[in-house]
């Protein structure tokens, strides 16, 4: 078994649906909130997914042709400018 | 010495022991370097200071790392200049401006390469490594050179061979990596977990930027120990301008200088703005954004510490700006033809997000204001190159260059003026 530890960030017109708790029922990965916040314009949930690393990589393509925007939860751009 | 005592988490609070470790285990949240601030009160004074190396390490109780295992390149104690003649343009009568475009391999980032390098070499790492594409990259490189370190450096495959060639020349291990910006930050990010390197900006990030701090330290010590009325810094991933808050509270706390009343504000270019549209929207939340500007230096879409600079924004009554690139390079020019220094593309991003501020009144008159140029022009030449005025061409002849000099001044007096 893996963890994976993720933030995704919802657009408005994502953040009433259930995209957490469809990734769990679709995919054999444990979805673990962490930290969440929520607002008119925008919302982030930063999250540990638990299962078989191949699991967690497809719950994440998945995630992302949804529309979530999936990141790491600490790091943000690790690539520095000029 | 060294007076770190943890490694605190910035939205919990939890500690742990002082390891190459970034994040949380509980709310994965970022760690952060907590320190003895009473041993450090009863160490540092402002004579001791004053007795040390003109460089960052004069400030080296409070810097997360042991004396023996400090890298000095000479970076840091840069000057700290009086700008009457930008600040008269821009209707500003108490403006500073910090050069930090003379530092070794001339940008800031050498004050946090010099802190990581230093806090790696005492973990016992042999190797540093980095994703960038440019300053940090040079800074990395040329520190590992000197302090005898392997350096492994990652960069898009498609960069400039001038940039290549400013890293390159130190000979690190350098990788270009086929792919996006994204692609790279995952595989950089996949290779830091199993691999025995000091990455800089993630495994010893919370060391690397302590670094920053030192702007604050040196910009208090050379006003005449006080805090300015207002800052402004570029915003990238918004580590620099949420540190050097954090070192102006801690030159208070330990009686160096009175509580800061220091007005935060921080610029960005309009193509990549994710916290100044935060700020302008009210809210804490930024929305990551797709790069697009000349100012690469600041274009980091997805800001680690985006968060916690638009809290830093509120609490300090600042504020946040972004300028086109146009105006990016009509304030590179402005700097250069009023000042006499010349900023790479985040320093025009300062300069015209300063002018915008002080044209809006959201910087007064009479504050005194400090605004951070962070590296130097001759990185991005191919920016302003032709933007600026022809050279004359004459034969050696002097009747032909008073001829072409009336010329050209009649030129000139009928178009409108160079800069903003």
């Amino acid at each position: 078994m893996a963890t994976k530890r993720v933030r995704f960030t919802f657009e408005p017109d994502k953040i009433k649906q259930p995209v957490i708790y469809d990734l769990g029922h679709r995919f054999e990965v444990v979805t673990n909130i962490r930290m969440a916040d929520v607002d008119d314009s925008i919302g982030w949930v930063v999250l540990e997914l638990e299962g078989e690393l191949d699991e967690i990589e497809r719950s994440i393509v998945w995630a992302r042709e949804v529309g979530v925007r999936v990141d790491d939860p600490t790091l943000g751009d690790v690539v520095e400018g000029d | 010495m060294s007076f770190e005592s943890a490694l605190r988490c910035r939205e919990c609070g939890r500690e742990y022991p002082l390891n190459p470790i970034f994040s949380c285990e509980f709310c994965f949240g970022p760690l952060e370097v907590a320190y003895d601030y009473d041993a450090i009160r009863a160490s540092m004074t402002r004579e001791s200071i004053a007795a040390g190396p003109a460089t960052l390490w004069r400030y080296g109780d409070l810097l997360p790392c042991d004396p023996e295992f400090r890298v000095d390149l000479g970076t840091g104690f840069t000057p700290l200049v009086r700008a009457e003649r930008l600040g008269e343009q821009l209707g500003l009568k108490n403006l500073w401006l910090k050069n930090d475009t003379v530092n070794p391999t001339w940008s800031f980032k050498d004050r946090v390469v010099s802190v990581a390098i230093a806090r790696a070499r005492q973990f016992g790492f042999d190797a540093m490594a980095c994703a960038s594409t440019g300053n940090l990259a040079n800074s990395v490189a040329a520190h590992a050179s000197h302090a005898g370190m392997d350096a492994y450096v990652f960069i898009p495959n498609d960069l400039e061979q001038g940039k290549v060639v400013g890293s390159n020349i130190y000979d690190p291990t350098l990788v270009m990596v086929e792919g996006s910006y994204d692609d790279v930050n995952r595989l950089c990010t996949e290779l830091s977990a199993d691999r025995n390197w000091a990455f800089v900006n993630i495994n010893v990030r919370p060391y690397y930027a302590e670094g920053s701090r030192t702007l604050a330290f040196e910009v208090a010590e050379q006003l005449g120990w006080h805090a300015p009325d207002h800052i402004v810094s570029p915003l990238a991933s918004g580590s620099l301008y949420t540190k050097l808050w954090k070192g102006l509270q801690e030159f208070a706390k330990i009686g160096l200088i009175d509580e800061p009343h220091t007005r935060m504000s921080g610029a960005q270019a309009e193509g990549c703005s994710p916290i100044t549209t935060a700020y302008r929207e009210g809210t804490l939340n930024f929305r990551p954004q797709k790069p697009d500007t000349i100012a690469r230096s600041l274009a980091i879409g997805n800001p680690a510490d985006g968060y916690y600079a638009l809290k830093v924004m509120e609490e300090t009554n600042g504020g946040a700006e972004a300028v086109t690139d146009q105006e990016v390079i009509d304030g590179v020019k402005l700097l250069a033809e009023t000042e006499g220094i010349f900023a790479e593309t985040a320093g025009g991003v300062t300069i015209a997000c300063l002018k915008k501020m002080a044209e809006s009144g959201h910087i007064l008159p009479d504050e005194e204001t400090v605004a951070f140029i962070t590296g130097a022009g001759l990185k991005t030449v191919e920016s302003v190159q032709d933007e600026l005025t022809a050279p004359i061409r004459v034969p050696a002849d002097a009747t032909a260059f008073d001829e072409a000099l009336a010329a050209r001044s009649s030129q000139l007096a009928g178009a409108p003026a160079g800069g903003t």
